[in-house]
This record gives C-alpha cells, structure tokens and sequence, in this order.
C-alpha cells in the first residue's frame, strides 16, 4: 500500500494501484479489489465503461497529452502524473494544464521517480498528492514542501504573482 | 539598482537554507550523485574533474560596490584570490570546496547576491548591454524588464527542469546589439510600434555550442505587457515538446528548426492564448516599480569638458588613445561610459584577482556613484564618469592594468577559461590569446586594423563565444594533440552570422603567424571604409583560404 504525502506533509496510505499500459494485444489487468489508475487514453478508449467509477482513475506519462481529457476531468477521482525519472519536467506543464486550463477539482497524484527535492515545485504545479520513491525519508517531506514561503510567480497554488501583491 | 526588499531577502535566506540541507544530505549519502546534481548546478556549482567551479549570478552585470568587495573577500576566504569574469556576466571561482559552498551563498545573500541558476536546465540569468541607461539611443532602459524577468524566472516551479539550459537576453540600442540576442534561446530587441508603444521584437533559438544558429524571429511586436504571458508560453511549449532524448538535439533551437519559425510560432501563439490575460500579465504600475529602481545617480549639471579634453589629450598621446577607445559617449552632458579592460596582455581575460576587485569597486566609490557593470567581452564598465575627472582616473587605472587602450580591438580577446582550468577542454585557449596579443602590441596598427572581434574556445561548448567572433579559434583535439581551427565572418551585433570554417586547424605555435596572413589580406583588400567583417564579407572566403594554405 503506498504511503501518500499531502502538501503539509502528513502521510496516509491508500491502495490505489497504477495499472501499467498492456503490451501490444493484451488487455488492461485491473484488479478486482482495489482502486486503479489506469492509462488516460485507454480509460478514454472504454469511456462508456469507466466513466463515473470511483474506484477508477487514470495516469499520465510525461509525454502524453493532457487535452485528451478536456471536459472530462472532473469525471475523475484521481489523476496521476508520472514523473519517469525526476529531471523530467514535463509533468509540471501537465499538473498546471489540468488544474488552471481543464479545471480539475479533485485529487492530483505526483507517481514515479518522485524525490524530496522537487516536491515544492509539484506542489506549486497542482499536484496535492505524492508518492515518494521507497528509498526516501518520507519524514522529510514536509520539511522539503515548505522550504520556501512564497514564490515569485503565479502558479497553481497561487493566483496573483508578486508583482501583483506588491503592488496593492 | 534593484535594491532587495522583505520578499526578496526572505526567499534569497531560504534558498539559502534549502541548499544547506542539500549539501547535508547529499555529504551524508542520502542523495546520490545524480540526484544531487541539478541541485547544486542550479545554486551555481559546477563540478568537473580537475576542480569544482562557483558561478555567481550578477542580474544583468549590475554590481555595487560593497558587492565587489564582498567578493574580494569570498575569493581570498574560500578560493586562491582570484575570479573571472565571464561571457554571461557572471563571476566565476574556481576552486571552492563543496561543503564551504553554503556558506559561500550565504555571505552572498547578505550583499543582495546569488547563485541560483546560473547553470542547470533551467532559465539562466538575463543579460542586456553594458551601457544600459547611459547611451543615447535606447529605445528604453531594458535593466527593468531584465530584472522583472529575472523574478518571474526565479524558482520558477514549471522551469526548474527544462530539456536544457535556458537563456535570455534583452537589447535596447537600435544601432548596436552589445548583448548577443540573436544567439539567444530568447533574444528580445526593445522596440516601438507605429503607434509609438514600446514592446520587443522576439527572436527564439539562437546559440552556440554544438549546433550555432541565429535565432528568427517568432513575432515583430510583443507589448511590454505582455512580456511575461509570452515567456511563458515560449517555455511551456518547450518545455512540452523540447526533445530529452538527446542531450546534443535539446536545446530549444533544434525544436525551432523542427517545427520551422512558423510553426513554432503559432504553437506559442496557441498557448498564449490561453494564458494572455491571466493575472501574470503585468500593469503599468509594476513595470513603473521596478523602473522606480534604476532611475538616474544625482548628476551633477554640468556641461562638456570639451576643452579642458582636448588640452590634457594634446598633451598626453596614451590619455588621447584610451580616450578615443576606452571611453564612450555618454547622454548626459558632462558625463562619459569608461571601459576597464581586463585584457592586460599576459593576464588570462576576464581574470581578476581579490585586490584588483577591490581596487574596482574603489574606483566605483570615487568616480561612479558605487556602480559598475560586467560586460560579456570580459571588461568591466564605469558608467557615469565626469568628463572633468577622466584624466585622473586614467591615471589611477593605467598602473593597475585597466587602462589598455584596446577596446574592441583585435587583442581585446573573448577567451574561455581552457585547458588550464576546464576539464572539458580540447586544447588550452589562454596562451593562443596571449600571443597573439603578443604579436599585435602595436597599438597604432591594432587602431588601423580597426574594430575586430576575436574569439577562442577551448571546446564545441563555446563558452568563448568563437562561432561570432570575426575571427573565431576553436580548440580541436587531434590524435590527442591541441589543435586550433580557424572561422571566419562570424558577428554577434544586429548583423549576427555564424562563422566559416577557415579549412584544417594549426598547431598552437603556428596560431600568431596564421592570424597575422588574415589580417595582411584584409590589409590588402579593404576599401578605405571598411572594417574586417565588411571586406570579408564582401570579398569571401577564399583570399583568406589562399593565403593561409600557400
Ligand atoms: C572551467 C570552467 C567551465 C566549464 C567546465 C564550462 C562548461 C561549459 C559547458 C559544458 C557548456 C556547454 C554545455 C551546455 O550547452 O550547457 C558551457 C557553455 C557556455 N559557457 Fe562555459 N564552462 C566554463 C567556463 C566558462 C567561462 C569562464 C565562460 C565565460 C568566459 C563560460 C561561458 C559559457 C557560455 C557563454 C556558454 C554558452 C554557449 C552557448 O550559448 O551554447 N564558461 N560551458
Ligand atoms: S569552451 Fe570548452 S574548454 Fe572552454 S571553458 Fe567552455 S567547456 Fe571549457
């Protein structure tokens, strides 16, 4: 059961389980009991099925598109990036496309090569979900979610630039 | 200058904090190498196989004094007294230790400095002229939206881990480009439409290294306002689409040329869209904020020195040859732009040592108003010089090694740190510069030869900028031997090019002798007007090529 890591760093496990793309002619292998994420186009491919499903949510790669489930989101429980190796940082445009451009409200989970180092950054980028990679010291999290107390610019977590607050 | 308030000093003390538990956990095993990797590249520490090396940010080259002083110290404190000033405006150290690296930025943060991004794959400092805000004929001063750039880039949380390494630079002059822009990722070109708005000219995709390209245009005309919107829809495209499969084919260039200008343009135009009207659009009012901080140094109303100038150079030719040189006009009456150039033959360019730092800010104090600027040829400028007190600050310099007379001529080297202290190097590049400053120390035939600019890179980096010198030195590696190519034709300026390869390199020794044939046949076949670029240019490549392989 992984251990998920809200922005102000407390820890709770759930067991969604990523459920990973199926090799050519092979069918998607969702397990019976447990909540599963599965890939954004697959679960568009079987959308009369799966839409509405609570226990069903999807995942993006880094490279995949997020418009492909533009006026959809919100159908969805849970929507998961994958971060394929942390120097990746395409999943933050993805985490900010679907918050601020496709309006999604619900949970947001940062998956894969996720460190302590780039959890402010997710965090600034919507994500408000994180499962950090085993090897490292969850208990630090909060500490690395917080190193900073503000930011320059507008992002997810804050609408009005600096330049803005200052102003007024 | 931009001057730090509570938000400012608060985020540079965290940053501060932040990499001082990195540098703890990374000495402590719990980040591996690789992990540990952008975050120190990102605070400044570059580290390689012969030594580790400190980039230290100066936004835009804007320095003050007790700025220059703190350095001074931090060099002799935490290194071996030395610094160098680089082609991005920066300083370099090059020998800090890894765990005093901490407390390096922390001394830095007191004096309103940094080093964060100033390498990684990430948005890197902006740079602009020199002589922003004293010359004439910019369209504005760009030292406002460098530095609101430089905010809104800062920690940007979507940018932190691009494809590559990102840079911006700002242009305001129409005449000159001091700046490089077109061989930016983003060049911006401050200019005003019909309607007499100010805005900027986007270029994207330009750089060196690798694969040099000046960058095309994407759009003629962004309002100033919506600078930030727009940026931000260049990195998000490129941070979506830039390629990561290949370190050589990520920089935003190769993406530009993939998709073709047009194509490229209209993705951005796609995504601005969206994002156009959003809260970071900037107002009048903050623009006016930041302006707020370069505003003019109490001039005194003064008017020309004309005579006074014209009897102390009468009387003195070396004073008569910097002043023609070294000195640039300034837009107010009284008042004039000084170069330093730190280009002594025999020192490696842009070197400096602890004291001569603070000899710098010194003169900064006493001639002007505590201020100074790094330029990307390496040389230092004072901007606000009065004319009346020109001759006696030539004094003060001649004897500490600024006052060579050289400006913007062929032994006004670009130089890169080579052999000598890179690890990347192919060949060494600090004593090719030096014999051929050697070679030409005759400053009545460098005056002749007019404005050239020369450029050596010890590697494909190009970190000496050589694809856009007039004459660019490449160190190539042959047989494990150091060997120097040879191009040709290339300009960083408004009339950007990348330059021609001459034909096969030459061994170091060879390198004074092949240079001087190049200047005899722009010697022989200029026109009275013509400066080398422009015979070139005009005669082609092949002269050059015969008299260099006879
Ligand atoms: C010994 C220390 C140095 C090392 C190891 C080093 C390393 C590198 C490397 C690996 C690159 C290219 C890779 C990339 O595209 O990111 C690069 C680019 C660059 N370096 Fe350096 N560098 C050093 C010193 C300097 C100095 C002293 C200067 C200034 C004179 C400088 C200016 C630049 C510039 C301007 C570029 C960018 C060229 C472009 O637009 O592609 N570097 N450096
Ligand atoms: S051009 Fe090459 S040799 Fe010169 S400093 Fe850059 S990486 Fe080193």
């Amino acid at each position: 059961m992984p251990n998920v890591i809200s922005p102000d760093g407390s820890i709770r496990q759930d067991n969604w389980v990523v459920v990973p793309r199926p090799a050519e002619g092979e069918s998607l292998d969702i397990p019976a009991d447990q909540p599963a994420l599965i890939p954004a186009d697959l679960w568009l491919a079987g959308y009369e099925h799966f839409t509405g499903r609570q226990e069903i949510g999807v995942w993006f790669d880094s490279h995949d598109e997020p418009e492909i489930l533009d006026g959809r989101v919100n159908e969805l429980p849970v929507i998961a990036v994958n971060f394929p190796k942390f120097s990746d940082g395409r999943g933050y445009s993805i985490g900010r496309l679907l918050r601020e451009r496709f309006g999604y409200k619900n949970e947001l989970r940062a998956i894969g090569d996720v460190l302590l180092d780039q959890l402010q950054f997710m965090k600034r980028c919507g994500f408000d979900a994180y499962v950090l990679r085993a090897d490292k010291d969850i208990n630090k999290a909060a500490r690395c979610l917080n190193f900073f107390s503000q930011g320059y610019q507008a992002a997810t977590d804050t609408e009005i630039p600096l330049f803005r607050r200052r102003a007024s | 200058m931009y001057v730090y308030d509570e938000h400012d000093r608060q985020m540079a003390a965290e940053r501060v904090a932040q990499f001082r538990d990195q540098t703890e956990r990374a000495l402590a095993g719990e980040l591996a190498e690789d992990e540990f990797l952008p975050l120190r590249l990102q605070n400044g520490l570059y580290v390689q196989r012969l030594a580790p090396m400190l980039r230290i940010c100066v936004p835009y080259g804007m320095m003050r004094s007790d700025q220059l002083r703190r350095l001074a110290r931090i060099t002799r404190d935490y290194d071996k007294g030395y610094a160098h000033f680089t082609t991005r405006q920066n300083v370099q150290l090059n020998w800090p230790a890894l765990e005093d690296v901490p407390d390096i930025l922390a001394e830095l943060a007191e004096v309103e400095m940094h080093a964060n991004q100033t390498s990684g794959n990430c948005i890197r400092n902006t740079t602009t002229d020199q002589f922003s805000g004293v010359q004439s004929d910019e369209i504005a001063d760009p030292r406002p939206y460098c530095e609101i750039i430089r905010q809104w880039s800062t920690f940007h949380p979507e940018f932190a881990f691009l494809p590559r390494k990102f840079k911006v630079a700002v242009n305001a002059s129409e005449q000159t480009d001091r700046a490089a822009i077109q061989v930016h990722d983003i060049g911006l070109q401050m200019v005003r439409n019909e309607a007499g708005d100010l805005g900027f000219r986007v270029h994207v995709g330009g750089g060196l290294g690798r694969t040099p390209m000046v960058g095309p245009v994407i759009r003629d005309f962004l309002p100033e306002l919506d600078l930030l919107t727009y940026l931000e829809a260049v990195l998000r495209v490129y941070n979506r689409y830039g390629r990561r499969d290949n370190k050589f084919k990520a920089r935003i260039k190769i993406l530009v040329k993939a998709l073709t200008p047009e194509g490229f343009a209209e993705k951005v135009e796609a995504e601005w869209q969206h994002i156009k009207e959003s809260p970071t659009r900037l107002t009048p009012e903050a623009i006016q904020r930041i302006q707020g901080y370069f505003t003019e140094p109490d001039y005194a109303a003064i008017d020309n020195a004309t005579d006074l100038l014209a009897s102390q150079r009468f009387e003195n030719r070396g004073f008569d040859q910097w002043l023609t040189h070294n000195v640039d006009t300034h837009k107010k009456a009284g008042y004039a732009i000084v170069s330093l150039t730190m280009k002594k033959t025999g020192t490696p360019p842009g070197d400096v040592s602890d004291k001569q730092l603070e000899q710098i800010a010194d003169l900064a104090d006493e001639f002007s108003f505590g201020e100074i600027r790094v330029t990307h040829q390496q040389n230092v400028v004072l901007a606000d010089v009065r004319q009346d007190r020109l001759f006696e600050l030539w004094q003060a310099i001649t004897p500490m090694g600024f006052g060579t007379a050289n400006l913007n001529t062929l032994t006004d080297v670009i130089c890169c740190p080579g052999g000598d202290y890179c690890a990347l190097a192919n060949a060494k590049s600090i004593p090719v510069a030096e014999a051929i400053q050697r070679q030409f120390d005759d400053l009545d035939y460098l005056y002749d030869l007019g404005n050239i600019d020369l450029n050596i890179s010890g590697c494909m980096n190009a970190c000496g900028h050589h694809h856009v010198g007039n004459i660019g030195v490449l160190g190539v590696d042959k047989k494990g031997q150091e060997f120097y190519q040879i191009s040709l034709g290339g300009s960083s300026h408004h009339d950007a090019s990348i330059g021609k390869i001459l034909g096969p390199s030459f061994a170091r020794d060879e390198m004074p002798k092949v240079i001087s044939k190049i200047i005899d046949v722009y010697v022989d076949k200029r026109t009275e007007e013509e400066t080398f670029l422009d015979t070139y240019r005009r005669v082609g490549i092949d002269p050059f090529k015969e008299r260099v392989y006879a």
